[in-house]
């Protein structure tokens, strides 16, 4: 353009305009005409209350605090029972909303769009605020994306010994976190807490995130041990319930958070600095029968409830399946000396190689003490009355694991069976993985396991198969053991097993079934038994054992306190109904039962 | 017998009351002084932001210029980026070039027609506000929002192009070129037009410069400054402009500058979505918004709006919320520094014309 030709102004060019009489005009006759709203449109929500899991990441998101969470049952009923969930949906104030839609995009769900609808109107000021749902019919616009949204959906890697080279030696397989990645991976964390339901021991996971992000690790293991005293080990062999409810993996990787529990312990030497503060001492004294991590909780949270604690432990080291069990590679001994070390420095007294009912008389421990703490565990290998069982040569998985890990055996067979698909026949074979490769560089060596249970029921971890997998051993799914084949000497030959027709009936009961037919030999000459352990209560005098209840589970009965039908007598870990036969599980009954005994003493004049 | 009289202009926005006004002092229809007052429009933007996460800040800030809101969302995410250590992607840029354009050829739509309609011409609004409305569904189809896109976030932006909505823009430039022609007839080449602007509320070069002027006051005063040539941001480096000058500093030459500015905004979104790379991501992947720490320090950055420059000065402590976040609207500096001088000894008649004319934004003067 030219500015000159505007200089002189016209009158008559204005007139040109008046073409325009005689055109259409380009404007719509609402409501009439309507145009068509844009595929994006940022509109009114519709939330999939069903997909919806109440996690409030929209609230904490909203820029205008638009959005409550509230119970919407009697709108809409929903499932209220859903696994990491809570039972409350977003509502949302559009008296407030500025559509940003800054709560779809941090949906982790997905269930919460926003809709190509912004008409409403009504006469009543308190009708501006609902609680969103499909069923108001309103078309999608703006959903979030994949590509583009400020969720970090992917996790931190986490590097581990090549299985060539973790095969060679006991060394903790698991590298743990870097700093860097430590904080990245808590910077994923939205807080919003979904996953303490997950955790038997609720611990308080969105807390000590933040504060190993902040860079505070004193402050994160503070955190931890207010519910759980062996945050150490739960960060290497938990069985992460916390993750299994991350909101994360609806669309993404849940977040590590047992590995950032064992990044920020083990950044600690000791936990001296972060103890929880102790009460004033009351004098009373409880006795603890058995060191496992049920116990060692107990003890842990009764001093510090001023309380002083023995631990009664038959075993030469404290831990239970910790110190006995679990595989070192998975779990090295310094780190149970570490939080064992701690519950001690905290004032209890662990007593070892004191064997209840032998060393020590039950019912003096009842009058000795104020009260009684009963967390043996199941600490004997179950038998499956197999043909040929008795055999030197046929063993229980706990045995076996406690002879590699305490007593330091390195003595295996070329060919070795394990009977079981859980997660502790995993850790067997995968120990006999290991032994045959250093005894005999794993030249003409197997390890195979039986399993009732075909891949897609099996109970042992997806990681744990992956891991045992990758270090060679060879698995049978669905194949029940038979019987224990000899050689003319005397020695084992191989076991017979059969084909599994089901493993529950119809009433989804364990009740498995075979295919008599179809039987088959696998070779080995060594058979290792790992399908459940049990308890012993031999050490209590039979009158009282008489008047001990237990649940239709043969598990002991107790009450919300942890108390048993015995005053006085508390019991926790695994041989009580709310344990999942898992540390974290024990650590969270134990401290339960802690706050009953502490109640009870104080109680009891 | 000469008497000073006192006289009340505005608000006149039917839902805010105790928005913006104008304060005149009168002997007879000569305006012998001026004073704005802010009124109670002040909705404490800044101090809002300091209690907010970064990204939730996303909300407000196209708030503080209704007509013209993407300038906010730029500077404030080129401020965050720039504290965080982030780069943008290509496309990205020029994404925010085109997005930015296309809303300063909407401000410009939408202040010729209350500028035409200032000066008696109702015609032209009805116009440029209907051709406003083509951009507008523009911005809906990206972002689905009309007025307040929050499309432009730090990273880049919130969604990708819609298939086919590069046609659609040039569809609309073409659309608005062949409308320019008819505003031209009406209005700019209107001898009225150029009978009630030429010589009215003229801000000279020196005065422009003293009183801290920019976008078209200080442009149409003679002097050459523009952000996205002085300190380039988004793909403005990479596209051909001219800034255009004259020398006046009326409000003739303030309008005319508008008017060039508008066409040159259509071939700059020509240009982008030419240069513009066909694909690639268009967000650098920020963390979890929770979770921001931005690195302590400060920063200052800058865009230049259709009424001038728009920035934001930024301090960060090193937490997931701002410091402080200060805003510099163009309107700010023009109303009290330029407006109260310049309607001084003009007739009553032009008062509104004139704050048209210097294009004041009521929220952007008391954020």
């Amino acid at each position: 353009m030219n500015i000159k030709d505007y200089e002189n102004g016209s009158f008559l060019k204005p007139l040109a305009s008046l073409q325009y009489l005689f055109k259409k005009p380009h404007t719509l006759r609402y409501p009439k005409e309507t145009k068509p709203v844009s595929e994006r449109y940022r509109g009114l929500h519709i939330n999939d209350v069903d997909q919806c899991i109440g996690c409030g990441n929209c609230r904490d998101i909203c820029p205008c605090a638009a959005i409550t969470m509230e119970d919407p049952s009697d709108i809409r009923p929903i499932e209220i029972d859903k696994k990491g969930a809570n039972p409350v949906r977003p509502k949302i104030d559009y008296g407030r909303c500025s559509f940003c839609a800054l709560c779809v995009e941090m949906c982790p769900t997905g269930s919460l769009k926003m809709s190509k609808d912004l008409i409403y109107t009504s006469p009543d000021a308190d009708a501006f605020a609902w609680i969103p749902l499909e069923e108001q019919g309103r078309k999608p616009g703006f959903v979030q994306s994949d590509e583009i949204t400020p969720l970090m959906l992917e996790a931190e890697e986490m590097e581990e010994l090549e299985p060539d080279v973790r095969k060679r030696s006991f060394e903790e397989m698991v590298l743990g976190f870097s700093e860097e990645q430590a904080r990245k991976e808590a910077m994923r964390c939205l807080g919003c807490g979904i996953c303490m339901q997950g955790c038997p021991a609720h611990m308080k996971i969105p807390e000590y995130i933040q504060a190993i992000f902040d860079g505070n690790n004193e402050e994160s293991v503070k955190y931890m041990l207010e519910d759980n005293v062996l945050p150490g080990i739960c960060g290497r062999i938990c069985t992460h319930r916390c993750q299994d409810d991350c909101v994360y993996q609806y669309r993404g990787d849940p977040i590590h958070i047992m590995w950032l529990k064992r990044f920020a312990t083990d950044q600690l030497e000791t936990y001296e600095d972060v103890e929880l503060a102790k009460m004033p001492q009351t004098g009373k004294k409880v006795a603890i029968i058995g060191g496992g991590p049920s116990g060692l909780s107990a003890a842990y949270h009764l001093s510090t409830m001023g309380h002083s604690a023995t631990i009664f432990e038959q075993r030469s080291r404290a831990g239970g399946a910790l110190a006995t069990g679990i595989p070192m590679y998975r779990l090295p001994i310094y780190e149970l000396d570490k939080e064992v070390g701690n519950i001690q420095s905290m004032g209890v007294d662990i007593k070892l190689n004191t064997q209840i009912g032998k060393d020590v008389k039950f019912e003096d421990l009842l009058n000795e003490y104020d009260a009684v703490y009963i967390g043996v565990g199941l600490s004997y290998g179950r038998s499956i009355n197999l043909k040929g069982e008795e055999h030197p040569n046929v063993v229980q998985a706990i045995d076996f694991l406690r002879e590699v890990k305490v007593d330091g055996r390195r003595e295996i067979s070329k060919h070795v069976i394990v009977i079981g698909g859980g997660n502790v026949a995993m850790d067997v074979a995968r120990t006999v993985a290991r032994l045959q490769e250093i005894k005999y560089g794993s030249k003409d060596t197997s390890v195979e396991t039986v399993s009732l249970e075909d891949w897609d029921i099996m109970p042992a971890s997806q990681e744990e198969i992956d891991g045992a997998l990758e270090e060679g051993v060879v698995f049978n799914p669905g194949w029940g053991p038979n019987l224990v084949i000899l050689d003319e000497k005397g020695d084992i030959k191989g076991l017979e097993i059969k084909k599994v027709k089901y493993v529950f009936d119809e009433n989804h009961r364990f009740n498995p079934a075979f295919f008599e037919d179809q039987k088959r030999m696998i070779e080995g000459d060594y058979i290792i038994e790992s399908v459940g352990q049990m308890y012993d209560f031999s050490f209590i005098p039979k009158e009282m054992f008489e008047k001990l209840k237990f649940t239709p589970r043969r598990r002991i009965w107790i009450d919300e306190y942890g108390e048993t039908s015995l005053p006085g007598i508390f019991a926790g870990g695994d041989l009580v109904e709310t344990s999942k036969g898992d540390a974290i599980s024990a650590i969270a009954n134990g401290h339960r039962a802690a706050i009953g005994i502490d109640r009870y003493l104080r109680e009891k004049k | 017998m000469n008497k000073t009289y006192e006289l009340f202009i505005g608000p006149n926005h039917p839902g805010i009351p105790g928005n913006f006004s104008l304060k005149l002092a009168l002997e007879g229809d000569t305006i012998v002084s001026a004073k704005g007052d802010p009124g109670y429009l002040h909705r404490a933007f800044e101090k809002a932001m300091e209690g907010r996460y970064y990204i939730q800040n996303l909300a407000l800030i196209p708030r503080i210029c209704v007509p013209e809101p993407d300038i906010n969302e730029a500077g404030y995410s080129m401020a965050v980026e720039e504290l965080m250590g982030v780069e943008i992607p290509e496309r990205a840029k020029y994404i925010r070039t085109i997005v930015l354009e296309l809303a300063r050829t909407a401000t410009y739509l939408f202040w010729m027609g209350g500028f035409a309609a200032t000066l008696g011409l109702y015609t032209l609004v009805q116009w440029t506000v209907g051709d406003r409305d083509y951009a507008i569904d523009l911005f809906s189809d990206i972002c689905g929002a009309r007025v307040y896109h929050m499309y432009i976030w730090p990273g880049g932006v919130r969604r990708d192009l819609p298939e086919g909505w590069e046609e659609k823009v040039l569809d609309y430039v073409k659309y608005i070129r062949h409308r320019l022609k008819d505003y031209d007839n009406i209005f700019f080449k209107n001898v009225m037009f150029k009978y009630r602007t030429k010589g009215l509320a003229v801000v000279t070069k020196e005065q422009a410069l003293e009183w801290g002027a920019t976008g078209p006051i200080l442009k149409a005063a003679g002097v050459a400054q523009d952000v996205r040539k002085d300190d380039p941001y988004a793909a403005y480096p990479y596209l051909d402009f001219e800034i255009p000058t004259l020398e006046d500093g009326d409000s003739w030459s303030r309008a005319m500058v508008r008017r060039i500015e508008l066409e040159n905004s259509l071939s700059l979104i020509e240009q982008a979505i030419k240069k513009m790379p066909k694909d690639g991501s268009v967000w650098a992947k920020m963390p979890n918004p929770l979770k921001w720490n931005v690195p302590e320090g400060e920063v200052y950055a800058k865009v230049e709006s259709a009424r001038g420059e728009h920035g934001f000065y930024m301090v960060a402590d090193g937490s997931g919320k701002p410091y402080r976040v200060s805003v510099r609207g163009a309107s700010m500096a023009h109303m009290f520094t330029i407006a109260e001088k310049v309607l001084v000894g003009a007739r009553l008649a032009d008062a509104s014309h004139i704050m048209v004319s210097l294009d004041i934004c009521p929220p952007e003067i008391d954020r």
